[in-house]
């Protein structure tokens, strides 16, 4: 018998455990290494999800534990859907979730783009680039909302400074109409960077011979960047939209320290809501149907958006 | 004061001899919000210690996160606190949900009596259900929303006149609620000492509590009522009435005209922020804060003044406070038992006034010499005399968090009129009450 790791675990293993094992098929022992993680999966994500759903046809309310817990049927959902105020809430996340994968994919890949070049510096310069994303959101939120004080915020002197303004004439947190673009703007000066190093490794796993052929075929550069360059970093594109999608579905710390959901309710995006519904107002079976609506969405767009990308891969 | 202060060394030492019988020393802990009336709690406690043989320790929540955290804890059943002087909207939840440990029989044993401390306190801190002798904590911190102003600039010959010519009156301290917006739209974008000063700040925060405290200030003086008859959660023409649209319009109205720019979410913090930074003339806030205001250095002493929240069709302050409770979850009731027979105590009430706490014990209000111990002192004896509290039901919660977003929505976000929003404020609490099986 050779010498190997295999072979000194078998000799060392006890005699009666391994009499056991022995009378095992391979099957079982797979269940064995798989069983443990499988009943944690069971336990921390199925369990939680079938609870989740029973409440969600209750009046459960976590905090009054003496109270009788009544069936409601299908009456939290009926409220949830039907409440215009939570239709506000959903179009604030769609405004919040489609500017910033807007911005930040088109300023990403243009990063991407000229961090590719070879130059002197570029190191240097892609880890000034990535500096945000290393920063908490909880203080990214702090210090932005310093930066849009009317009165001492570097941010208003900057558009005063270029529209000739008065700094404190506008109020990016507290005006209705600015309040929303002012957490697109956070988000993407946070996230941008993710997106810029997903696309750089897309840029960088294309193959120098391939622009080499289209320079031999005499292709122009801008053919070269729309048949070559696109196509190829598109799988990578789309990694990096379906990433931020999800992420800013969830979006809650960066826009609590930046507006708190306001004004009025502006920029209270449906995490912001569900968190006030479960954990405040402690209507337990309301926020389960809540949370199951948005799970149902996330998860049903994430599928739709999952198999795009399969199909984008296998081109 | 000097005779409250002899008195309480010597009472001090009784409760020493009467407290000297503890079986068993424990660590106590007292949970709180974060605060200046804290610190002095703390201070307090070290007689307690002295005395007692328990040791105290100390949980301080800052205020934003003070109701999430102590809520949970107690809906968890936690043993953190062994003591809380929780707010006074949550004594209907601590008393239902068997949170907060029923001190009726511990008070006749005891010797306490309720008769002893201001009558508005003992409703609004200790009782429930509402007014009925049911007690659920002693009243710890009496408090109340007031005004504080800058002093030096009301009396500046310049800006006097300038007053007098631009509104035909002297400037002074407002009598009504119309007189403060006058005041602060006349002090708003003003050059005082090459500085623009802004009028007054007022709550306007979105997240906790803030803009509904800050609105309820202007509510109450117009005579806003919850209910048309008490216990009858019937809000229709009481909540949306004509008065309380009238005083709504009036604090937005505030909010646009008076209040510095970027004020959108300001609540206890902000507003001290801006007043000791010299942006605004008055500012409005609780009177738990303004011992150390007037103790500041920059903005404090000549600089300061103090006047109860102007009354408009009647006399209303916004009522802020707490009570002390037992926490039911805790192992150690007999000694937080304890803590709470020696902070009843006369004397430790006086003491607990001069260190800077709002004592509710009628021995330390009626004193002679209490409206002179401190500028503001007869102002807070004035505006306890006419507090209005928030709704104290154990689903206070959602009605405050539905009040938040009408308000926000409204003041701030600029949506709708006044009626609207009253008018949804009362479907949302409606609701509530259906879902609480009330209506």
């Amino acid at each position: 018998m050779p010498d190997t790791p295999a072979t000194r675990a078998a000799q060392a293993t006890p005699p009666s455990v391994a009499r056991k094992i022995k009378g095992l098929s391979d099957r079982a022992i797979a269940w064995i290494f798989v069983g443990p993680t499988i009943f944690l999966l069971l336990a921390i994500n199925i369990f939680p999800l079938i609870w989740t759903i029973r409440l969600s046809f209750t009046d459960f309310k976590a905090n009054r534990a003496g109270r009788e817990i009544k069936n409601v049927g299908l009456r939290n959902y009926e409220r949830i859907l039907t409440d215009s105020d939570i239709w506000l809430n959903m179009q604030a996340t769609a405004h919040f979730l489609f500017w910033t994968i807007f911005f930040q994919v088109l300023i990403g890949f243009t990063l991407a783009y000229l961090i590719n070049k070879k130059f002197k510096g570029n190191d240097l310069w892609t880890t000034i680039i990535v500096l945000p994303m290393m920063l908490s959101p909880a203080v990214v939120g702090n210090f932005w909302k310093f930066l849009y004080q009317p009165q001492i915020g570097l941010f208003n002197y900057v558009i005063a400074f270029f529209t000739g303004k008065d700094p404190s004439s506008f109020e990016m947190l507290g005006s209705v109409q600015l309040a929303p673009w002012s957490i697109v703007i956070v988000d993407t000066w946070m996230w941008t960077p993710f997106v810029m190093l997903i696309c750089l490794a897309g840029l960088r796993s294309i193959p120098d011979y391939i622009y080499e052929a289209a320079e031999v075929d005499r292709a122009s550069k801008l053919r070269q960047f729309f048949t070559i360059t696109i196509p190829m970093v598109l799988p990578f594109l789309m990694l990096a939209v379906l990433f931020r999608g999800i992420e800013n579905f969830k979006m809650f710390d960066l826009v609590v320290q930046l507006t708190g959901g306001g004004p009025g309710s502006t920029t209270e995006l449906t995490s912001i809501n569900l968190k006030r519904e479960a954990f405040e107002k402690w209507r337990t079976g309301y926020a389960s149907a809540y949370a199951i609506i948005l799970f149902v969405t996330v998860f049903g767009l994430a599928s739709i958006y999952v198999k795009a990308l399969n199909k984008v891969k296998e081109r | 004061m000097r005779s409250l202060h002899l008195a309480s060394v010597s009472a001090l030492t009784m409760a020493a001899a009467s407290l000297g019988s503890a079986a068993q020393a424990e660590d106590l802990t007292l949970c709180w919000a974060a605060w200046d009336p804290a610190n002095a709690l703390v201070e307090l406690s070290k007689e307690f210690e002295a005395q007692s043989g328990h040791t105290m320790g100390f949980e301080f929540i800052p205020w934003p996160n003070f109701a999430d955290r102590m809520l949970n804890e107690l809906n968890s059943g936690g043993k953190l606190c062994d003591l809380l002087i929780g707010d006074s909207q949550w004594i209907g939840g601590g008393a239902e949900n068997g949170h907060y440990v029923k001190l009726n029989d511990f008070f006749d044993a005891e010797g306490i009596s309720m008769d002893d401390f201001a009558e508005a306190t003992v409703y609004a801190y200790s009782t429930w259900p509402k007014g009925t002798p049911n007690y659920y904590a002693l009243p710890a911190m009496g408090d109340a929303n007031g005004w504080f102003y800058r002093k030096d600039w009301f009396e500046r010959d310049d800006i006097k006149a300038a007053f007098k010519e631009a509104k035909g009156r002297d400037l002074a301290e407002p009598k009504t609620q119309k007189e403060l917006l006058e005041i602060a739209q006349f002090f708003q974008g003003r050059e005082i000492d090459g500085n623009t000063v802004y009028g007054a700040s007022i709550f306007t925060e979105r997240g906790s509590e803030g803009i509904t405290m800050g609105v309820t200030s202007a509510l109450y003086p117009w005579g806003f009522k919850y209910e048309n008859t008490p216990g009858s959660y019937d809000m229709e023409g009481a909540v949306n009435s004509p008065e309380a649209v009238e005083a709504l319009e009036f604090y937005k109205e505030f909010y646009e005209t008076a209040t510095p720019p970027g004020y959108t979410n300001s609540y206890m913090g902000e507003s001290l922020d801006a007043f000791k930074s010299g942006q605004v003339a008055m500012a409005m806030n609780w009177f738990a804060f303004f011992p150390g205001l007037f103790a500041d250095p920059d903005v404090g002493g000549d600089k300061i003044d103090f006047f109860v929240n102007p009354p408009q069709n009647q006399e209303g302050s916004t009522l802020g406070g707490q009570g002390i409770s037992v926490v039911a979850y805790s192992d150690k009731q007999d000694a937080a038992l304890e803590y709470i027979k020696w902070f009843a105590n006369p004397d430790v009430q006086a003491k607990w006034w001069e260190l800077g706490g709002y004592s509710a014990h009628n021995s330390v209000l009626n004193d002679p010499g209490f409206k002179d111990s401190a500028p503001f002192a007869g102002d807070f004896l004035q505006a306890m005399g006419s507090v209005q509290d928030f709704w104290q039901e154990p689903a206070y919660a959602e009605l405050l968090i539905a009040m938040q977003k009408r308000l926000h929505d409204y003041i701030v976000a600029d949506q709708g009129t006044a009626k609207e929003a009253l008018d949804a404020l009362v479907e949302d609490w409606t609701e509530v009450f259906e879902d609480e099986g009330k209506l």
